[in-house]
């Protein structure tokens, strides 16, 4: 039993710990400039838990720390998929980190709504200057520019040219109905068309997004954007053409089960040579190495299809980057940190590394080495129209809704026009 | 009891006592009594304030805004979010979802265990080794079993697929179909648990004396009329506790499912935790979730009191829930 003693030695002890939990705060934000000799400490949040980005920022991290002794900063990387709630949690509790990776769009203006993010336009109006408008466009909004990209890139179908000869396909297809055909042949040949990762649904939504882009065009979207409205029949013939697709049961078995990274996800399978292909980003490559044995030279590159009669121009990309933003309190260091990281002969080493794509509009190009990288970089320098990822574009839940009903159209529950009511419900919820 | 403390306990010379003295006495000492209960709960009551009442309030005061949980709640919408919620076909399946685990657990998971348990009661080699088995996979956390299995039941690379497929069997679509996947959650779940309530079990079947089913077979009873009439009725009050602890648990699942499946093929395997968790920090409708919250815990809250008031009344005797129509 406890002694009287004891007792109290409790009580305080609970006292002193709900006083721990409030000492914790407002670190950072008194801090004065970067050059001064003032002790400044920021926290960095980013996604670099794999190579080649997590050396390229551990250097960086390094050299700018070497320069600047009075600065520290906290790299803390975190997995990609509990980045998000990990951030939503600090953002509700009415902050931000310092400096933290954001994929700009609709996440990226609640925040700026909020309150919690820097408006760089001025701050940073050295830097902003360099970056080209594609890379530059999902992190501004009303004129303003409040983040920062450090990777741009789209999403294209990579397929696996031995699988494709052996099928007797010679030339990547570039309509609808050449994509189906080319389905149907890799299938007669007894080889799975193509690998999905039905659980993370993001994927299964470059479908839907690109066959709506191809037949609506870029200008729909940013009417469904406004107008909240994404019942047109446009959109309703991109479900009814991805339908066309799923009835002819391309994917790999139990697709709806499987991963993108997992060790038989998506990337494995096509790294594994067992799908003809696979429609991803720019990433694709590196994560079919990492969770399979990758194709080496036998890994192609095409653009997503144009669909016959459709609106869209078929030069038109999807796709999108990887940005940091500041928070509000954040200490000048932190901006600083960030241009730093994005002088050409600093940022041009991780396109070097094969980890991004260039973003700035000189000194980068003869860093692209590895030939995916640049096809990729190519294809979208030469891009007539460029969309960000729906479930970046817009606010969280709507994007979250794309996912979740194309997955469903995807698994045969949901129709194309309930799709896009679903879609067009939420819309109209989250806007009211 | 009053002679064990306070500093003026003294053994008392007779019966009657001085009266008087004695009544002030033990008014003083019930006072400090009193104070002494308070300091001693006082740090649990902090924590249990802190941590459990203030999230429940939080949650039932944001489970009335439409808040994306960026910045103070602003937007009143009154039920609206529980209108909402009940009238999704996503929140409907997560109280059917949770229904078919609950009556899965109770008709199949609980009856193994009780199976088993019974079966490493009796004199057999290697006794201890085997209830340390069976009790193994309760020890490690839903996360690691939910990794560990998602291996597992892997269409293609996985453990299951690899034998069926030796056996000369068709490879099955476990998680992957909407059909098939409630059934391999049920069987994760019961791998996980069934050793937990085994336990509770065997507990409960040493504390029943020897001699009455000694006595039970004197009388000419078989195996199974002393199963029946003597074992299962004295083990009743286990029975009861595990009962609770399976349905509790199964209101609550989260863990295993989110690594599983999260919830999918098309929600199939949805339970309300994981909508709560969707709509919270992937679709940043904090508002919705909170309702949901609020919802999961009066399930919970309506079931648990019912539970003890109706069922373990017999167990509980003078708990709070039945202090009223104490007989």
């Amino acid at each position: 039993m406890l002694s009287r003693r004891g007792v109290v030695a409790l009580a305080v002890s609970t006292l002193l710990l709900g006083a721990c939990s409030t000492s914790g705060e407002g670190g950072g934000a008194t801090s004065g400039a970067a050059a001064g000799s003032e002790k400044v400490t920021f926290e960095f949040w980013n996604l670099a838990t794999a190579e080649p980005m997590k050396t390229f920022w551990a250097e960086r991290i390094k050299e700018y720390q070497a320069a600047h002794p009075n600065v520290t900063i906290k790299n803390i990387a975190i997995e990609n998929d509990s980045y998000k709630p990990k951030l939503a949690t600090l953002t509700q509790s009415g902050k931000a980190p310092d400096l933290y990776s954001t994929w700009g769009g609709g996440v990226l203006k609640q925040h700026v709504e909020a309150g919690l993010v820097k408006d760089l336009t001025s701050d940073a109006a050295d830097v902003i200057g360099g970056i080209t408008p594609a890379a530059l466009s999902a992190y501004q909004f009303d004129g303003k520019t409040y983040g920062l990209p450090t990777d741009i890139g789209m999403v294209g179908f990579w397929y696996n040219k031995a699988l494709f000869k052996k099928a007797g396909i010679t030339e990547p297809p570039t309509t609808w109905t050449g994509f189906l055909d080319t389905v149907k042949k890799l299938k007669a040949d007894g080889t799975t068309p193509i690998a999905l990762a039905g659980k993370a649904k993001w994927p299964g939504h470059y479908y839907w997004s690109y066959l709506a882009m191809r037949v609506a065009g870029l200008e729909a979207f940013k009417q469904a954007g406004t107008s909240n409205d994404f019942t047109g029949p446009d959109f309703v013939a991109a479900g009814q053409k991805l339908k066309e697709l799923v009835d002819l049961q391309p994917f790999q078995k139990g697709f709806q089960g499987a991963d993108y990274s997992t060790p038989d996800g998506q990337a494995a399978t096509m790294g594994n040579g067992k799908a003809g292909m696979e429609l991803m980003g720019q990433w694709a490559p590196s994560v079919q190495k990492d969770s399979g044995k990758g194709l080496g030279d036998d890994l192609g590159f095409f653009t997503f299809p144009a669909v016959e009669g459709g609106k869209g121009a078929p030069g038109d990309a999807f796709g999108g980057g990887g940005g940091l933003a500041v928070g509000v309190n954040a200490p000048p260091a932190a901006l600083d940190f960030l241009k730093f990281s994005l002088k050409a002969e600093n940022h041009s080493k991780a396109v070097k590394a094969g980890g991004v794509l260039p973003v700035l509009k000189q000194g980068e190009e003869a860093a692209v080495t590895d030939p995916h990288v640049k096809t990729v970089s190519e294809t979208l320098a030469a891009a007539t129209g460029f969309q960000l990822y729906l479930d970046q574009e817009y606010p969280p839940a709507v994007g979250q809704e794309i996912n979740d009903s194309v997955a469903e159209l995807i698994g045969g529950t949901k129709t194309p026009e309930e799709v896009v009511k679903s879609i067009t419900e939420t819309a109209k919820a989250e806007s009211e | 009891m009053k002679t064990m403390t306070g500093p003026d306990a003294r053994p008392a010379l007779s019966p009657e006592g001085p009266a008087p003295a004695r009544r002030r006495g033990r008014g003083s000492r019930r006072g400090r009594g009193w104070v002494t209960a308070i300091l001693f709960v006082l740090p649990a009551l902090v924590l249990f304030a802190l941590l459990v009442l203030a999230p429940i309030l939080v949650a039932g005061y944001t489970s009335l805004y439409k808040w994306n949980g960026i910045g103070p709640p602003s937007n009143f919408v009154g039920l609206d979010n529980f209108t909402r919620l009940f009238a999704s076909d996503i929140f409907v399946g997560d109280l059917r979802n949770g229904g078919i685990l609950i009556v899965l657990g109770l008709l199949v998971q609980l009856p193994l265990s009780l199976g088993l348990a019974v079966m490493l009661n009796q004199r057999i080699r290697g006794r201890a080794f085997y209830r340390l088995l069976f009790f193994a996979p309760y020890m490690l956390s839903e996360a690691i079993i939910g990794v560990l299995f998602s291996l597992i039941l892997s269409p293609e690379a996985g453990l299951a697929n690899r034998m069926l497929v030796s056996w000369g069997l068709e490879p099955w679509t476990w998680l992957s179909e909407p059909d098939t996947v409630m059934f391999s959650l049920f069987l994760v779940i019961t791998w996980k648990y069934f050793g937990f309530h085994m336990i509770l079990y065997l507990a409960g079947l040493q504390g029943i004396p020897r001699e009455l089913s000694e006595a039970a077979r004197i009388d000419g009873a078989g195996s199974w009329n002393v199963f029946r009439h003597v074992t299962l009725p004295l083990l009743g009050p286990t029975i009861r506790v595990s009962v609770f602890l399976s349905i509790i648990g199964t209101i609550q699942l989260f863990d295993l499912v989110w690594i599983l499946t999260g919830g999918g093929p098309s929600h199939a395997s949805e339970t309300m935790a994981v909508s709560m968790f969707e709509y919270g920090f992937k679709r940043s409708q904090i508002g919705y979730s909170s309702a949901i919250s609020v919802v999961m815990f009066l399930i919970s809250l309506v079931f648990a009191l019912g539970y003890q008031r109706f069922v373990l009344r017999r167990d509980l005797e003078g708990a709070s829930t039945t202090m009223g129509d104490r007989r």
